[in-house]
Parts: C-alpha cells; structure tokens; sequence
C-alpha cells in the first residue's frame, strides 16, 4: 500500500485525499412536512418525553432466501435484548406498535417526495412498491421499515461537474432511542412512523468538505419546496466513506452538516490505519491460517486485586476471562482515529454484541495504566500461558457475556488480518465514530404483503410541476445578473419567498434590491426583536407590497407594516395610516422647528438632522423619508 | 406455460411476449424516460394490467410502465427456488412426545423474498431451523391436515381433525398443538371440544397474528408457549394459547369454548367471555389461574364424536330485521337456528309467526345473547316470555358461535327436539357455566384515571 501517515485534520490537503482515494457518496434523510404520518392518521411532529405506557417486544431473525441468517440479523440474535417501547397516546396509535396492519400512503407525504424527486431531476417510478427492509436492533417495532422507491437516476450540478442521485425513497422515521444497557433498549416512539425521504447520492466527493457542501445544495433544494420539516432531528445524514483498499464504511444518523468533515476525515483515517495494521500483521507472520488465541477463566486470580471495576464484578460472583492474541503484542495501542486505538474497537464490540455496556468493559496489557498491579499481571500471564509478543485482554461480567465477549474479542482481532470489516457506525461528537452493527446484507429487502402498489401517473406529475420551485441554482444565476446583495442571494434562493420575489421584479417592477431586502432581511431583523415571524407568509407579503407600489405605503413604513400583520395574523390595509398631505406635512415641520427653538442644542450644525429624525417620528408610515428631506432642505 | 407470465395481462403482458422476456428474466429495461436493470417478478393477478414488476439489485421493486418500455435485453434468468432450512429436530428420549396437526394459517410459514408469497415451514426440520427452542421442551412430530386459511375451515376439516387427535391419542403422545388461522380459532376450538370428549392429554390451539417472517412475529413465542403446554401442563382439555398482553411476555390458556377472537389485528386478541383463563404460560412455566380444569391422564381413554349436522345458521338479529329471514331458512330446511339476540335474548314481534312456524316444523331454535357477556334470561321480559311460548330455547350463556357448534354436533346425533335440548343445555366443556364471576367481565374504559395508572404501571 501507498507510503502515507496521516496528518491532524487542518494539514490535510486535496492532493492528500486524493492519495488515499478518499470517496463518500450520501444518504440523506429528510423528514416531510405533512399533518399525519405515513401509514396511519397519527398527528406527525409531536414530540414530547411523556409517555402513557410500555410495550415490550423481542427481535428474531428471519432467515434470507439462501437460508442464511443476515449478518445484522445474527448479531442483532446474538445480543438478545429486550426492547420497552414507550407510548406517548397522542403521537402513537396501534399500527406503530404493529398492532395494526398499515393504512393506504400519505398522498400528501407522497406528492412532497414527488416533488423533490422532480427537483433533483430524477425519473419517477411509474408504480409505487412497498419494500419492507428489516431493522432488528428494535427502531422500529414491526422489525422493518416500510419504504418504496419513487425515484431514480437524478443529478445535480457541483463545481463543474455532477453529482449522481442513484435512488429516492419514502419511508417511515423510526424511534429514537432512550437508553441501551445491558440487555434492555428503551425506545421513545413519538417520531416512529413520520414520513421522510432519503435521497442517496453517487460515491462522488473527493474530500471530507465536498461531502459536507453537496449535503447542504441537497439540504437546500428540497428546503426550497417549503414542504420539508426543519429544526433539530428533521435532517439526518447518513455518509458513507472508503478509502483504496478499504471498505464502504457507513456513518449512520449525522445530525449536522458542520460535523461531516472531521467524520469522514476519521473514518478515512481509521480505515488507512486498519490497512497500515494488516500491513504489520503480515510482517509479524500473521494470517487467516497462523492466527493463535486462546481464552482463560481467571477469577480466581484476579479477586484480590484493587482494580475497582474487576474487584465489585467478583465480589457480585461474576468471572473474569483472558483472552490471549498470540503476537499481537502492543497492537491494541495502534492508532485508529483522532486520540482514538484499536483497543476501542474490541470495546465497542464488547459493549455492543455482549452487552457489557458498563464502560470501562476491558482492560489489556498494551496499556497497563492504574489497572492491575504488575505481579497481577504476571500471575495472569503464567496462569494462561501467555508470552511478551502476547497480548492479554481481560472482560468480567456474568458467564454468558462474557463468554460472548471472549469469542468477540477474538472475531475483531481476527478480522484485522483482512483489513477493514463491514460495519455500520455511529458518529461521536468528538468527530471520530464507534462501531454500531455489522453491515446489512442485500437480502433484508422483501415486499410488503400488506398494501397494494400504488400507480403514480403523468397527470398527478404535471399538477406537482407546476407548482414546482425553480431550483435554486437557476434562480441565483439570476439574482447575480439583477445584482441584488450577495448574503440575500442564497438565503433568497430557497426561501419561501423566491416565488413571490419573482413576481415583484417581473410583474410590479419593484426593485430587486428593496424586494430582496424586505423579504430576506427584515424579517431577521423581527425575529431578533422576539417577533415570531413564522406567521408572514406570501400573501401578507403580497400585499404589503401592494400597498407599497400603490404609493400607500412609504419604503420606511414596510418594517412596521411587517410587524403590525404579524400581531394581528394578517395584513388589512387598514393597518396603515392615512398618507399626509402636503400642507399637513408643510405643518408638522414647522410644529417640531418650534420645539427644537425651545430645546437647546449642543451642536447647531447638526440641526437639519434632527429636525429630519424628530419630523420622521412623527409622520413615519405616511409620507416617503426623501420627502420630509427635501422640504427640510 | 401458463406460468411463464405469471399474473401478467393486457398491455404488460403483450411488451413481454414481444420481447420474450419470461417471469424471472434478469433485464435491462429501456422506455422513453429511463433505463431499469432487474428481474422480472411475477404480478400479483389483482393488480393493474399496465405495469412490470422488476427487483432491482438493491432489493427494491418497482413498477415500470409497459407502454414506455422500447426494448428488454434478456441477461440471464434467476428463479427464486424458496426452500426454508432444515435442520434435523434433536430427539431425546425422556422429553415428552408432542404432536403438531397442521391446519393452516401464518403459524409457521416462511415468506418468498422474492415474490411475497407465503410458504409454510411445517416438518420438524424446518421448525427447528425457525424457533430451535422447540427442542427444549419436546420431541416433536408434526403431520400437516390441511393447508387453508381459516375461513376456509368447515365440517369436513373439523371431523378430519377430530379423529387425528383421537388417532394421536390412542398412539400414545404427550401433548397436541393444532396450528390454525386465528380468524376461525375459536369456532373450531369449540367444536373440537365437542367431538373430543375425555381427552387425557392437553389439546392446544395456536396461531399467529403477526406472520412468522417477521422479526416481531407473534408466531415463534405462541409456538412456545404452546408446546410446552403441550408436553408439560396438567390440563387435558381443548384450549386456545394466544398472547395474554400484546408485549412479548406471556401467553394465555383459553378454554375452547369460552374463547373468542376480539380485535381484528391484536397480538392479544383472544380473551376467556364470561369467565377468566385456565393458565398463563411463559417460556419458563405454566401458572394455572383456576383448579377447576380436567387433569392429565395416563390411560388412552378418549371419545371421538364426529357427529355434524350442517343446515344450521346463526341470525345475528338487528332491529327492523323482517320474518323473510327465518322464513328463508325455513324454506330452505335448515334443522336449526341459533339467534344473537338484543339484551337478555329479545327480537322483534313481527318475527313472531316465523319463529312459531318453524318451531312447528321442527326446527330447534336456541337464544344467545349479542353481548357476548351474560345470560339469556327470557323469563324477565314479556318479550322473552313470548319467545319461549313459540318453541325458543334460551341457551344460557353459550356464546353465540359456540351455540351455533354445539348445536350442529348434537342435530348431528339426533333428530329429536328433547334429547337434542338435553344435550344442548347439559354443560360438556364449560360452554355453560352455572355462575358468572364478576372478574369474568373485564372491559376497561381508557381515560379513567384509575385505569390509566393500571396502563402505565403494568407493561401491557
């Protein structure tokens, strides 16, 4: 393999992702903005921690077509985990807890995906199958989530070149998980069942921030339908990386964009060094055929010791094992990620497959640290036999984990001599990821017998078209050319206003620049005075500047205008007061040059500006600011 | 071959033949919007004539319009061969023999991945590859009855079965586990508890309510928790072993005539009318509820009575119903008519002149009540009063499916009226029980604040 040591993230270059052939595609999860969820008439989008009671349910594999269990599946078996659901009454009727067969699709959750599919120049299916594809850590409590493929073969323009959308799919969302220890999972079921789109992309990025920037165009272009939910949860990403040599490693469940970068950047690290570890199990002689472990019972020998963890699982009766890797001396402390060794490797697997969730789950002898003393260890060493170039790795729990964690330990360490296993993974916050489960294979696809296909025809596509947004990228081209101001540009693009804009320039010829600015920037200037402007929607707007160009409504006055229709829930050219005459104006100037004579000034010079401010206070909303200017002057 | 396009017509079918392109093709599928790569599968008869069904290579199915399609190129041909895996069922000799009669239903069946079809896993072998903690408790035979859905089950599967278990019996096993569709469960547990009289060993029902290809199936726990009360319970009676709560947590142990599906989709669908379970089952043991049930005998000393009269009819009644009804069974020489009355037992006068002339005509007539819990009690209302003067019988607290078994079993027997009332109103297997418990009536009304704290403090 290629001579390369990575470098800590800031330093690492293009040229260098491109020496380890770094490639990342997407799968991009986004939730729909719909009344109900997608197989029944649940309300979608209501959360809340409370829950009314519990339902408690266990996972078995199915067996696959070739008679094998689905490695998933098996670990999933493994595990055994017993797996509480709680139920919120309000957010979840008896089809989430499979209680229930489904209900016919969300037509509204399906024309939303339609649409995106559209947007991203994809073809549509002509008939709408219903896949089930199992899930058996218990995220969803049927054991699969309902999910069809709409949408094929789309693109999107990147840099100068193209980014492939392979395949669209509708699904279901799954619970979010409460807690998972020892052999209870808890899961929250509120955001079970919430209709959501995943949108996969070709491996086409070529460094951590392309995968980054072509999440948010994604991110961006079905945001522009104004039909997608937003806020915390609603967008999840799912990146998949490899390197040359390496494995399709996918990070399940990234709920940020700003925290792919240092991901992917650690995953590609991780599988480089798996690579760089192989490389050096071979040059230690060892492969498939040579591997040597061996595993011993050593609670007796370790009863007195003083490591904490060790001595309460022996005083609770438990035991005590010692896995022994022949040769595999000092391996444990090889560099993995960011501050990260292959020693959490086997701890992930250890907490995730044999349950031993309590962390610290392991000790071994590459990092002795504050654990054992060293004659603890040399009566370890000789009761199993082990040697220097050996080594030890010690797990404590009851007899059936940790006879599981045994076998574990000795299946990663294992795998290590081909390189880098297939696994789903979980993003830490830290930016490096953790082992999550054994990759699914392809045949935990199966149809759903409970619902018919669904017919998607050319008719119901045309109604979709045409109240289609223009992709964003189309409307900035022409927000460049209308010269409108740059940071207006992209958030102006996939507002829900873009159409109105459009309307304003063409049809009432209102300047790009005032439309862009009332429209992107004041209503930011609103909110950051706590004024809840989710309420402006497109007619208020609408009609505001309606009364803008009839001449009722001054440039000054649309801020106020804005916030007046938002305290009453709607616009009523009522709200606005009477424009004054020029005789009133002509009035009310002289009025205030009266009061300033009065005040003392400290500075005369600055006189006319006053008078203007004063005057404006007065007559804002009725008359143009230029206006009062030019009478003043 | 009729197959080769299986469930294609119309459109769809005429671009296949056009291209040669048979059910299992592996293709590349060019229209004027797209290219798809795939197999094709076969359709589904009930669906449009317009579409193609493909697997694509990422497990997904789409439909691709036919009238799009501008050519397929034929790669190869992958037929799915669905078989479930065996695996040799560990016998050992101090485990009790259990036998399992197949009848149908998702107890024990396996889904084609490919096609969506359903195909039993029934031997012993695939039992054990599917849910190998079978072995635990048995060593298992299983003989497959018939193969039908549950509303498919009549007279002629009820006798077969009976006399299996009788057959079963005299040979010497432990325990019999029935594997049924759930929507019948209890029609034919009723009847089984009729034709088998004396049994000395536990005979159980069992199905699924969720398909065992399922990861959260409901199929492998119930099978559990019936063979072990198959090969291990004191309890020598007709039973039906169904999820007690809908959690993954015990099984119930209904006797066959006091039982009754109640929800349409529920894991726990199945719940003991008028009276409470015999025993709850888990995985680890058996927990009787109530001494009152027949115990387990060593001798062999069973009766089949396979005696079945099929003209009779149940008349669910509903206010407004016209004598035309009990005229038509009349007319068309039904030998009996069980009614789900309103209330204690109560119809409509106008019905009157029917229900005397075919009690004249020798037509047993029995009473149930539509509420499923209670009695028939005709003697409190002058309504009532007027029936039982026309020749009705009330049936005390027979359900109404139970009543409708029971008297087709004994018209079986005998044609007359008296021994036929005899057989009726004598309780054989808990039809009638003398006394309602006031546990027997448990329908608890959600949003009482009493009940909400029972939901929340008890997994359900």
């Amino acid at each position: 393999m290629k001579d390369f040591l990575f470098k800590p993230f800031e330093e690492m270059t293009d040229k260098d992702y491109e020496t380890i052939g770094f490639k990342s595609g997407l799968e991009i999860h986004q939730q729909l903005l719909t009344s109900k969820k997608l197989f029944c008439r649940c309300p979608a989008g209501k959360y809340s921690e409370r829950y009314d009671a519990e339902i408690l349910r266990h996972m078995r594999p199915t067996l696959s077509e070739l008679g094998e269990y689905d490695g998933t599946a098996l670990m999933e078996f493994k595990t055994k985990k017993d797996i509480l659901y709680r139920i919120n009454r309000e957010s979840v009727c008896t089809y989430e807890m499979d209680d229930t067969p489904p209900f016919l699709i969300n037509n509204e959750a399906l024309d939303i995906a339609l649409q995106c599919g559209i947007l991203f120049d994809c073809s549509i299916v002509d008939e709408l199958h219903i896949a089930r594809k199992q899930y058996l850590d218990g995220s969803i409590p049927t054991g699969f989530q309902r999910t069809a493929i709409f949408a094929l073969d789309g693109k999107i323009p990147y840099k100068n070149r193209q980014i492939d959308i392979v395949q669209m799919s509708i699904e279901e969302d799954s619970c979010r998980e409460v807690s998972d220890a020892g052999h209870l999972r808890v899961y929250r079921t509120d955001r079970l069942g919430m209709p959501l789109i995943e949108t996969v992309t070709g491996p086409d990025m070529r460094t951590p921030f392309e995968v980054a920037e072509v999440a948010e165009i994604c991110a961006n272009l079905v945001r522009s339908t104004g039909n997608v939910r937003r806020g915390i949860g609603a967008a999840r990403e799912d990146v998949n990386v490899s390197v040359e040599g390496g494995t399709r490693i996918e990070i399940k469940g990234v709920p940020k964009i700003g925290r792919i970068p240092h991901l992917t950047y650690n995953e590609a690290m991780r599988q480089w060094n798996l690579l760089r570890l192989r490389e050096e199990l071979h040059r230690r002689g060892i492969t498939k055929e040579t591997f040597d472990s061996k595993v011993g019972d050593i609670t007796r020998i370790v009863k007195k010791a003083h490591y904490q963890p060790i001595r309460t699982a022996t005083e609770l009766g438990m035991v005590v094992k010692c896995v022994v890797l022949r040769k595999y001396a000092g391996l444990l402390r090889w560099q993995t990620q960011t501050d990260t060794y292959f020693s959490k490797e086997i701890s992930d697997r250890v907490r995730v497959i044999a349950c031993l969730t309590n962390i610290p789950n392991n000790i071994h002898s590459d990092s002795k640290g504050d654990t054992l003393t060293s004659a603890d260890w040399q009566n370890i060493k000789r009761a199993v036999g082990a040697t220097d170039d050996d080594t030890m790795v010690l797990v404590w729990g009851n007899e059936i984990d940790t006879e599981m964690a045994s076998k574990e330990i000795i299946i990663r360490a294992r795998e290590a001599i081909v390189g880098v296993p297939s696994e789903t993974r979980q993003a830490m916050r830290d930016g490096t990821n953790g082992f999550e489960r054994i990759l699914p294979g392809a045949d935990r696809m199966y149809p759903d017998t409970d619902l018919p296909p669904t017919r998607i025809t050319e008719e119901r596509l045309e109604k979709l078209r045409v109240n289609l947004p223009e992709q964003f990228w189309k409307r900035e081209k022409w927000y460049r050319e209308l010269e409108i101001p740059e940071d207006t540009i992209r958030p102006l693009s996939i507002s829900k206003f873009a159409e109105l804009f459009k309307s304003l320039v063409n049809e009432w010829k209102i300047e790009p620049t005032l439309a862009a600015v009332v429209l992107i920037q004041f209503p930011k200037r609103l909110k950051k005075k706590s004024v809840n402007v989710k309420i402006l929607d497109e007619e208020m707007m609408r009609e505001i500047f309606r009364s803008y160009r009839d001449g009722l409504l001054s440039r000054d006055g649309i801020l106020i205008a804005m916030k007046k229709s938002i305290e009453k829930g709607n616009f009523y050219p009522e709200l606005l007061p009477r424009q004054i005459t020029a005789k009133e104006l002509e009035e009310v100037i002289s009025e205030t040059n009266d009061e300033l004579t009065k005040e003392k000034l400290y500075n005369n010079e600055k006189r006319k500006e006053v008078l203007l401010g004063s005057v404006m206070n007065k007559v804002r909303m009725r008359v143009e600011g230029k206006i009062v200017a030019s009478k003043i002057n | 071959m009729a197959d080769d396009y299986k469930g294609y017509s119309g459109k769809a079918l005429s671009v296949l033949k056009n291209f040669n392109a048979l059910v299992w093709s592996d293709v590349q599928i060019t229209t004027t919007k797209g290219n798809y790569k795939g197999i094709i599968l076969p359709r589904s008869e009930t669906a449009d004539p317009f579409h193609i069904v493909i697997k694509m290579p990422i497990g997904y199915n789409i439909g691709v319009a036919a009238d799009l399609v501008t050519d397929i190129k034929i790669r190869g041909r992958k037929e799915a061969h669905y078989k479930i895996p065996e695996k040799d069922f560990p016998y050992e000799p101090n485990k009790p023999k259990v036998k399992l009669l197949g009848t149908g239903g998702t107890i024990a069946s396996r889904l084609d991945y490919r096609t969506g079809a359903v195909i039993p896993a029934f031997s012993p072998g695939e039992l054990y590859g599917s849910v190998p903690e079978l072995a635990d408790y048995c060593n298992l035979e299983t003989e497959k009855l018939y193969g039908v859905f549950s509303e498919n089950m009549g007279p002629d599967q009820w006798k077969g079965t009976a006399e299996a278990i009788g057959r079963e019996i005299e040979k010497g096993v432990d325990g019999i586990v029935i594997g049924h569709g759930t929507d019948t469960m209890h029609h034919t547990a009723a009847v089984l508890s009729f034709m088998v009289q004396n049994s000395p060993i536990p005979i159980v029902m069992v199905g699924s309510q969720r398909s065992s290809d399922r990861p959260s199936s409901d199929a492998a726990l119930n099978l559990m928790h019936s063979v072990k009360t198959a090969a291990e319970s004191d309890i020598a009676e007709v039973m039906v072993c169904m999820f007690g709560p809908t959690s993954d947590y015990y099984g119930l142990l209904h006797r066959g005539t006091r039982v009754r599906k109640m929800h349409s989709s529920y894991r726990s669908t199945f719940r003991t009318i008028g009276d409470i379970p015999i025993a709850k089952v888990s995985k680890d043991e058996i927990t009787p509820l109530r001494q009152d049930y027949k115990h387990r005998r060593k001798d062999r000393n069973v009766k089949i009575n396979i005696a079945f009269e099929e003209k009779v009819s149940i008349v669910y009644y509903y206010p407004n119903m016209k004598p035309d009804i009990i005229e038509s069974l009349i007319d068309n020489d039904y030998k009996g008519i069980v009614i789900a009355g309103t209330g204690l037992g109560h119809v409509n006068k106008p019905l009157y002149p029917a229900l005397k002339r075919a009690h004249e005509k020798g037509i047993s007539i029995y009473m149930t009540v539509q509420t499923l819990w209670g009695y028939v009690q005709m003697y409190v209302y002058d309504t009532g009063r007027d029936m039982m003067e026309l020749g009705v019988i009330p049936g005390e607290n027979m359900l109404p499916e139970v009543a409708y078994m029971k008297l087709c079993w004994a018209l079986g027997q005998t044609t007359d009226q008296q021994k036929v009332k005899e057989i009726m109103l004598t309780s054989i297997a808990g039809e009638i029980t003398e006394r309602e418990p006031s546990n027997g009536y448990l329908i608890y009304q959600g949003g009482l604040p009493e009940v909400e704290e029972f939901i929340s403090k008890y997994v359900k």
